[in-house]
Parts: C-alpha cells; structure tokens; sequence
C-alpha cells in the first residue's frame, strides 16, 4: 500500500536534465535532425530483399534467402511482372563475394544498386533527364541481394549507359553503378560505385580521379572471358563480370561519403 | 506516379545537392558492438561530389517492390499474438518539408522476441499467425501508419546478458540513393535502451531520436496502444540556381 511517506522517499532522478533525457523522445522539438542510421541486423531476410530483386531484366527468383525463412513462412511478396516488357540494352552479370577484415566470407549482407538503363537515364525521382522518351518501360535501375552462405551474390542488369556530371550537362561520367552494403555489423550503409574494366572511359571518370591510383582496382568489375567460365559470345547475358567487396583491410574496397 | 505536378516537383529539385551527415549519425566502428571490429573499412570514406546518380532514386514503389502491407498482425489467417499497437508519423526532411510517396519497409520480431528466421535459435516461440514484415507507403503530407504488435525483447551474443531492446526495423529510400535511411525504432520507457550497444553507437545526445513517442490520441479504444514516429531524412543543402518554371 502506497502512503505519502512513501511517495515522498521514493527515488527522485538525479537531476532535471537526466529526468528530462530519459524522457525525450522524437516528438521533443529540441532533438529535431536527421533520423539516426541502425544496423539490419541478422534477420533481414524477409523483409527486404523480394523474390527476384537482384535480376533486373526480368522475372527470376534471384536475391532472395527464401532457405532462410522457417516451414510455413515466407519472405515478404515481390511485384508481379508477368507483363513486364525486357528492357533495352545488353545484359550483364556482375557477382561477386563480400569479405570481412579476416578474408572470411560475409553471409548475412545485402547489397543494394541503383544505375541508369541502357542509354544514360534514370528512372524515378530527382533526375532531369531527356524526359519520358528517355525512360525505358523494362526497366527500374534498382536491385537488392542477400549474400549466400559462401558470402557470394550475383545481380542480372543493362550495362549502363553514360550520366551527366551534373544535372545541367557538362562532361560524361563512365558507365557505373551505385552501390549500398548493409549487414549485420555495419551500423551504417556503406557506398561505393562499380565501374568496368573493359570500359575505356572509366580513364578519364571525374569520380575515379579522386580515388588514389592504387585503391582504383577496387571499383572496377572485371570481365571474366569465356575461357575462364564467363559468357561466350551471344549468350545471354552477354557478359560476365567479378566484382568482390572488401570491408576492411588488404585490398578494402573504397567507400564514399556523400 | 505520373501527374505533371509530380514531375514538375521532381525537376524543380533535380540538382539540389543533399545535406551530408548530421552528428546523429554512428561511426562504423563501434566496438561495445563486436560485430563492427572486423566490418568497419578501416581507410576513411572517401568525400566525391553528388551527381545525378546520387541525386536520384526510384519512386514507383509498388510496381517495383509489390503491394503495401499495413497490418501485420493480420496477414496469416488468425490474429497475431501480443500486444496490438498502431504506430504513425510523418516522414519529413531537415527543413520539415514533408516527404511524400515514399516507401517504408519494417520487420520485427514476435510478442515473444522472435524473429521468423531460420538463422534465429532463441527457444522463445514461433507465432504462425505472424511473420513480421510489412511495407507503406507515406501520402502527399509525408504520413504513414500501419499496425503491428510490440516486439518482445530478445537476447543476443554480443556479451555476457545481452538482450536488445524492443525494436522495429525501419527502411526508408526517401528522394534519392544518398538519402537512405536504415533504422531501428525503441519504445518509451525501455530500460534496455540504456545499454544496448547497437543503439549507444549513436552519440547519446541524439538516441531519443529513434525512441517512439506514446501517444493516446493515436490509441484506440479497446483495440490498439497508438505511438508516433517521424523520420528525418536529410535535407537539401541549398536552393539550385535555376528558373522556376
Ligand atoms: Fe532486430
């Protein structure tokens, strides 16, 4: 039972400020600001990557865990896409591993691109491009994989055509693609570019010019040709390449602020 | 979405650069946060200019992602186990402008802080009737709401005792790539906030950023405890130097 003697001994907070602390909360007008970054976590899975988000030319089932989910349970719904147009362009597979600071495999990842289709555009909010004639039906621009046990991933995509430097014009960048790296242990999304090694314009790229020389190897996806078990002429893709994300230590892969 | 006035709005903000990190935000390297000592890049991030690749981001959510699930505590038949809670907000940016049509994702664990994951081994029960995973999209007021149940604390292998507060992940794309946003929103009152390593990674003056608000005007009567949450993606730096047109 409850009497004023007791409430008026019961613990008081040490001071204003801490009580206040302890309250605060995202309606306190003082805390107003950017919305912190958190991890993914572990348990991702069925909830972010859907039934094919990592093939961008079509309708697969690539990029999902779905041996991840429980009997009876299932990851979150993907688009339907039966009347999908293919998109434009040629198509390419960029796969690749994710290593930790050891070299050891990272199998809970999930890698996120974003890229302009086949001639240069993109697709969605904040670009001024050649207006709608520009923009290609078949195609989004964005894709998600989980890493596989093995720490491996593969995406199906358009190799990209060139973007403007700045929304106004001016000078071309090199074919690229935009790519987040979320995981468990990564508090925030790590962001880095994928350019391609048998692209000549990549030598002259405003953005690979402020990385130092020998950290450019990193961003650059190789061709893997049909000798080594990559695409053999008119297949489809057409063209294989190796991309490998290094987190931390020999060989780390550049990592943008923006 | 293909009005003129969203196409418009969308030209008119092509360009704007995009605020960069406020102190919000956490390091990689957090070591309380074990994981982090041998993901964290070791070299500093490199600083490049935004261009129209980060610039830009996709908007078509349902045609690319699929259709919106609101209520989470209903997608399997029978009702969902736990406590029923609604939870809203608004998303804006740093300059309170609303940000419209955007695409929320969040999954969680069960009432008893379990996640519908094979990879997930505490004993705590499986609820058939929930799998945690929804997506919303925000109206042109930048809004949201949808319903779920309270997650249940779960334990975890960080250290000796370690359990994670009651947690929802969120993910949001927002305008653009450079404005993604992953986080994780707390309950009010939660002693476990205090010393969870993964939410002390952000400085500790901006943690309650990410704690929910109760609220019992979003509560309903005999059916669901109501929380409000917004989210601030970051805002432009500047206005561009262009005719309004
Ligand atoms: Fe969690």
């Amino acid at each position: 039972m409850s009497t004023p003697e007791h409430t008026a001994s019961a613990p008081q907070p040490q001071s204003q400020s801490a009580a206040a602390a302890v309250r605060a909360d995202n309606q306190d007008p003082s805390l107003f600001g950017q919305t912190p970054w958190q991890t993914v976590g572990p348990f991702f899975h069925f909830g972010l990557p859907w039934n094919g988000c990592a093939d961008l030319t079509g309708p697969s089932q690539m990029g999902g865990r779905a041996d991840l989910m429980p009997t009876g349970f299932a990851a979150l719904r993907g688009p339907e896409r039966r009347d999908a147009a293919a998109p434009v362009g040629e198509r390419i597979q960029i796969s690749g591993h994710v290593f930790d600071g050891r070299g050891r495999p990272v199998p809970d990842a999930l890698l996120e691109i974003w890229q302009a289709n086949a001639s240069g555009c993109y697709r969605g909010s904040g670009f001024a491009g050649q207006g709608p004639a520009s923009i290609d039906q078949g195609f989004f621009g964005f894709g998600r994989a989980a890493t596989a046990e093995d720490g491996s991933f593969c995406f199906r995509t358009i190799r990209p055509g060139r973007v403007h430097f700045t929304s106004s014009g001016g000078a071309l960048q090199a074919p690229h693609i935009a790519l987040g790296v979320l995981g468990r242990g990564l508090l925030k999304r790590l962001m880095t570019r994928i350019y391609f090694d048998d692209e000549p314009s990549s030598a002259e790229d405003a953005i690979l010019r402020l990385v130092p020389e020998h950290r450019r190897a990193t961003l650059m996806a190789q061709r893997i040709d049909a000798a080594a078990g990559g695409a053999v002429p008119g297949s489809d893709p057409s063209a294989h390449y190796r991309f490998d994300v290094r987190l931390q230590g020999e060989r780390e892969t550049v990592f943008f602020d923006y | 979405m293909g009005t003129i006035q969203t196409v418009n709005a969308q030209l008119s903000n092509a360009g704007a650069d995009f605020r960069r990190e406020d102190g919000a935000q956490p390091p990689s390297l957090f070591a309380p946060y074990a994981s982090t000592v041998e993901r964290a890049p070791h070299e500093p991030l490199l600083r490049i200019p935004q261009t129209p690749t980060e610039q830009s981001g996709p908007n078509e959510w349902e045609a690319l992602f699929g259709e919106q699930v609101t209520d989470l505590t209903c997608t399997r038949g029978a009702p969902a186990q736990g406590q029923r809670i609604i939870v809203c907000g608004q998303v804006l940016d740093e300059d309170r402008r609303p940000v419209a049509n955007t695409l929320i994702e969040m999954w969680q664990a069960n009432a008893a802080g379990r996640y519908a994951h094979e990879r997930d081994q505490w004993d705590a029960p499986l609820d058939p009737n929930f799998s945690g995973a929804g997506r919303v999209l925000t109206d042109a007021q930048g809004r949201y709401r949808y319903t779920t149940v309270r997650p249940g604390a779960y334990p975890w292998g960080n250290h000796y005792n370690a359990w994670r507060p009651a947690h929802i992940h969120l993910s949001l794309m927002g305008p653009a790539f450079a404005t993604r946003l992953v986080t994780q929103m707390y309950f009010p009152d939660d002693p476990l906030i205090e010393i969870d390593p993964i939410a002390n990674a952000v400085p500790r003056a901006y943690r309650q950023r990410m704690v929910a608000h109760f609220d019992i005007n979003i509560t309903q009567p005999s059916y669901a405890l109501g929380y409000r949450f917004d989210i601030v993606l970051r805002g432009r730096a500047a206005t561009p130097l262009r005719a309004q047109t």
